[in-house]
C-alpha cells in the first residue's frame, strides 16, 4: 500500500493543464473592471444628498444580486443541457453556478445588511424581499447538502440538475415578490418603487455613470470567469478522485 | 406492448389507497401530527378565539405543508423498503404514470387531513374556514405540495440521509405554494373583497400548472439511472 | 458477430460508475431455453449486469438487445419480456399475496379474467393457495421469495432473470424454490441466475458463466465438469 502511494506509475499522474488563453484575457480583464466600477462608484459618482456616502454601497449591492441570477441561470442551462446530453462537463457548470451565485447573493446579503444599519436603523428586518432573498440562499446551500448526500455520482449529477431547475424559481419570486406581497420597504430604483418604500433615491446621470458599468459586469464577466475557473477545478478534483479509485484497485 | 397510461395510473392509485386501508400508516400519521401542530400553536402563539386571521391562515398553512412531508417521505418509503421502486420500473409502464399515480396519491390522503383539520380549527378558532373559496385554495395548495412533494421524496428516497432530506430540499421550493396560499386564504377569512384575493389564488393556480408540468418533464431523470 | 438464433444479444458491454468500472466489455449471448448460471465473487459485477439486462440501468457503452429489441432505445418492449427476483422480494408489504399479483398484473396489462386465473395457477405452483389473503408482511423469507417468482412470471416473460435468489434462505426453502423453479414453472424459459454459492448451482444448469472483475473469464457448456473446478481455474 505504502508503496504504491510513493511510485504512481506514470499514466496515472496529472498532467499539467494551463488556463487557456481566453480564461486568462477574461480574468484580467474582469479584474480591470472590477477595479474600473470601483473607481466609478466611490470617486467619479457624486454623494447622495439624503443619505450620504452609504449609498456607494449600492454600486456592488444591486450588481451582485444580478451575478448571482447569471449564474443559477447558468446551473438551469447546465442542468438542461446535462439531461439531455449526459455530459458531465455541463453538470460541472451547473455546481459552479451555484457555488458562485451562492457567493453573489451573501454578498449581496450582506451589503444590504451594511446599507439597512444608518438608513432603515436596523441590520435586518423581516421584509418579504429580504425573507425570500434569504430563502433563496437557504435553497441553494440545500442544493450542496442534497449534492453531498448522493453516493450515486450518476444519480447525483441528475437529481441534482432537476433540483438545479427547480430552486431557480426562488430567485424568480425573490425578483417578482414585490407583486406577490406588495408591502415591501424594499426601494426600486429602476421603475416605479413602492409606496412603502423607504430610502430610496433618484437615478440622476451620476448613479447611471456608476452602475450601468457596474450591472454590466456582475450581469457577465464576473460570474462567468469565476465560474470557468470553478469549473476546471471541479473537472480537476474529479479526476484525481478517479486516479485515486483507480490506484486503489489496481 | 406498453399498458394504458390510465390503466397504470388507475393501479399505482388503487395500490395505495388499498395499502392505505390496510395499515393506515400515512394518513392516521398525518392527522395525528396535524392535530398536535395545530393544539402547539395554539400555545406557543396564545390563538384563541380572537385569534387574528392572518395568525389562523399561517397555522394552517404551516401544518398543512409539515403534515404532507411526513406523509409523502413514508408514501415514497413504502415504494423503496422492499425494492418496490425497481419493480415498478420493471413493468412496461410510462415513467409519467408512476409520478401521476404516486401525486394523485399522495393528493389525495393530504386532502382527507386538510378537510378533517378544517372544521376543527373552525371550532377552536371561530373562524368561517369552512368556506368555499378556502376549501378551493387548500385544494389547489395541497396539490401543489404533492406535485413538488412527489418529485422531491422520489429523490430523497434514494439518498444515504434520506427522509431527513426532504423538509430542506422541499420548503425553500414550496414557498411559492405557500406565499399565495397564506395570502388567499387570509384573504377570503377576513371577508374582504374577492378582488383582493383573487390575484393570489390565481396565481397559485398558475404556479401549480407550472410546477406540474415542469415536474413532469423532469420525472424520469430522478428515476433512472 | 451477432448471433441469429440468440435471444439475448451482449455486445462489448461495459458499465462505469463514477469512473469506476464495473463491468469492462463483456460479449456473450444466449439462446432461446438455455439455463445460464451467472458466477463470480462478491462485487464481480454479477447484479450490475443482471440490472442492464433488466433495463433497470443502461450501459456505459455497449449493445444489449433482447429478443431483437434494442435496449435502453426499446426498452419498453423489452420490460414486457423479462422478468427479475432479486434478494429482494420487490413485494408490497401491506398487501396480500394476491393483490400483489393483482397490482403487478394490472401493470402489465393483463386483463381480468386471465389475470385472475394466472394468479391462482401461480398461487397454487408456488405453494401459497392457502396463504393467498394473508398481508406479506406475515410471510416467512422463503414465502416472499416464491412469492416473488410468482410476481416474475406472471406476464410469461420469456426470460427469468434471477439475481442471488437463495440469499437468506434456509435449506428447506431453497429445496422448495428450486422445486417450483425448475419443475413447477413451465419448461422451455431462459433462465440467467446469479450466485456466488458453487454449491447452490442447480444441475439443470446446463452453461457456466463466470464474471471476475467486470470480465467474463469463462463462458462454456458445465457438461459432467465439476462447478468448483471451472471456477477456480476461471477465477485464478
Amino acid at each position: 500500500m505504502e508503496e504504491k502511494t510513493k511510485s504512481l506509475p506514470t499514466d496515472l499522474r496529472m498532467e499539467a493543464n494551463p488556463p487557456p488563453r481566453l480564461l486568462r484575457v477574461l480574468t484580467v480583464v474582469t479584474i480591470l473592471g472590477f477595479a474600473g466600477t470601483l473607481a466609478l462608484g466611490l470617486k467619479v459618482a457624486g454623494t447622495d444628498i439624503q443619505q450620504g456616502e452609504i449609498q456607494r454601497i449600492f454600486y456592488i449591492h444591486m450588481p451582485s444580486f444580478f451575478g448571482a441570477f447569471t449564474a443559477f441561470g447558468l446551473t438551469v442551462v447546465g442542468g438542461v443541457i446535462y439531461l439531455a446530453r449526459k455530459s458531465e462537463r455541463w453538470d460541472r457548470i451547473a455546481l459552479a453556478g451555484v457555488e458562485v451565485g451562492l457567493a453573489f447573493s451573501l454578498i449581496n446579503l450582506l451589503t444590504g445588511s451594511i446599507w439597512a444599519r444608518p438608513i432603515w436603523n436596523t441590520w435586518w428586518t423581516w421584509d418579504p424581499r429580504l425573507t425570500s432573498a434569504a430563502i433563496m440562499c437557504l435553497t441553494y446551500a440545500a442544493y450542496l447538502m442534497l449534492r453531498a448526500g448522493i453516493d450515486d455520482p450518476g444519480k447525483r449529477r441528475a437529481f441534482m440538475s432537476v433540483y438545479g431547475i427547480l430552486a431557480f424559481v426562488t430567485v424568480l419570486i425573490t425578483l417578482f415578490i414585490i407583486r406577490i406581497v406588495p408591502e415591501t420597504i424594499h426601494p426600486v430604483i429602476v421603475g416605479a418603487s413602492p409606496q412603502n418604500a423607504q430610502g430610496g433615491f433618484e437615478a440622476t446621470s451620476g448613479v447611471v455613470i456608476a452602475l450601468v458599468p457596474s450591472l454590466l459586469l456582475w450581469l457577465t464577466l464576473m460570474p462567468i470567469t469565476i465560474i470557468w475557473h470553478r469549473v476546471r477545478l471541479e473537472a480537476r478534483i474529479e479526476k484525481l478522485h478517479q486516479l485515486k479509485l483507480q490506484a486503489l484497485s489496481e | 406492448m406498453k399498458t394504458p397510461f390510465i390503466n397504470s395510473v388507475a393501479a399505482i392509485i388503487g395500490k395505495d389507497l388499498r395499502a392505505e386501508m390496510r395499515a393506515r400508516e400515512l394518513v392516521s400519521v398525518m392527522a395525528l401530527f396535524a392535530l398536535l401542530s395545530i393544539l402547539v400553536f395554539s400555545f406557543a402563539l396564545e390563538l384563541d378565539r380572537e385569534a387574528r386571521e392572518e395568525a389562523v391562515s399561517g397555522v394552517l398553512w404551516v401544518t398543512l405543508i409539515f403534515a404532507s412531508l411526513l406523509g409523502f417521505n413514508r408514501s415514497m418509503a413504502q415504494e423503496r423498503d422492499q425494492g418496490n421502486l425497481d419493480a415498478l420500473l420493471l413493468a412496461p409502464i410510462s415513467r409519467a404514470a408512476i409520478f401521476v399515480g404516486k401525486l394523485l396519491g399522495n393528493f389525495i390522503f393530504t386532502l382527507i387531513v386538510a378537510l378533517a383539520i378544517l372544521p376543527l380549527m373552525t371550532a377552536l378558532y371561530g373562524l368561517a374556514l369552512l368556506d368555499g373559496w378556502i376549501i378551493v385554495t387548500t385544494t389547489l395548495g395541497i396539490f401543489g405540495f404533492a406535485t413538488i412533494g412527489t418529485l422531491l421524496a422520489t429523490m430523497t428516497v434514494q439518498t444515504q440521509a434520506r427522509e431527513a432530506l426532504l423538509p430542506i430540499a422541499m420548503l425553500p421550493i414550496a414557498l411559492p405554494f405557500l406565499l399565495t396560499a397564506v395570502r388567499a386564504t387570509k384573504g377570503v377569512l377576513s371577508g374582504a373583497p374577492a378582488a383582493e384575493w383573487q390575484g393570489p389564488l390565481g396565481m397559485l393556480a398558475a404556479i401549480t400548472v407550472i410546477y406540474l408540468v415542469l415536474c413532469l418533464l423532469l420525472y424520469e431523470y430522478v428515476l433512472e439511472e | 458477430m451477432s448471433d441469429e438464433r440468440a435471444l439475448i444479444d451482449v455486445e462489448n458491454l461495459s458499465k462505469a460508475y463514477g469512473g469506476m468500472p464495473v463491468l469492462r466489455g463483456l460479449n456473450f449471448h444466449v439462446r432461446p431455453g438455455e439455463f445460464v448460471a451467472l458466477l463470480g465473487a462478491n462485487g464481480s459485477g454479477k447484479s450490475t449486469l443482471l440490472r442492464l439486462l433488466s433495463g433497470l440501468s443502461k450501459p456505459t457503452t455497449g449493445a444489449i438487445r433482447v429478443g431483437g429489441w434494442e435496449m435502453p432505445g426499446e426498452a419498453m418492449a423489452v420490460r414486457a419480456q423479462i422478468g427479475l427476483v432479486t434478494h429482494q422480494p420487490l413485494l408490497y408489504q401491506n398487501l396480500t399475496a394476491r393483490e400483489n399479483l393483482d397490482f403487478f398484473g394490472k401493470l402489465y396489462g393483463i386483463g381480468r379474467e386471465e389475470r385472475d386465473r394466472r394468479i391462482t395457477d401461480l398461487l397454487r405452483k408456488v405453494g401459497l393457495r392457502k396463504r393467498a389473503d394473508s398481508l406479506v408482511r406475515t410471510f416467512s423469507r422463503g414465502m416472499k421469495q416464491r412469492l416473488s417468482i410468482a410476481r416474475a412470471s406472471l406476464h410469461q416473460p420469456d426470460v427469468l432473470l434471477l439475481d442471488e435468489p437463495y440469499s437468506g434462505l434456509d435449506q428447506a426453502a431453497i429445496e422448495r424454490l428450486d422445486e417450483i423453479l425448475f419443475a413447477g414453472l413451465d419448461a422451455g424459459r431462459t433462465i440467467i441466475m446469479s450466485t456466488h454459492q458453487l454449491e447452490r448451482v442447480p444441475r439443470s444448469a446446463g452453461r457456466a458463466l463466470v464474471l471476475s472483475r467486470g470480465r467474463i473469464t469463462f463462458d462454456d457448456a458445465t457438461g459432467s465438469r465439476d462447478m468448483s473446478e471451472i471456477y477456480r481455474s476461471a477465477s485464478a
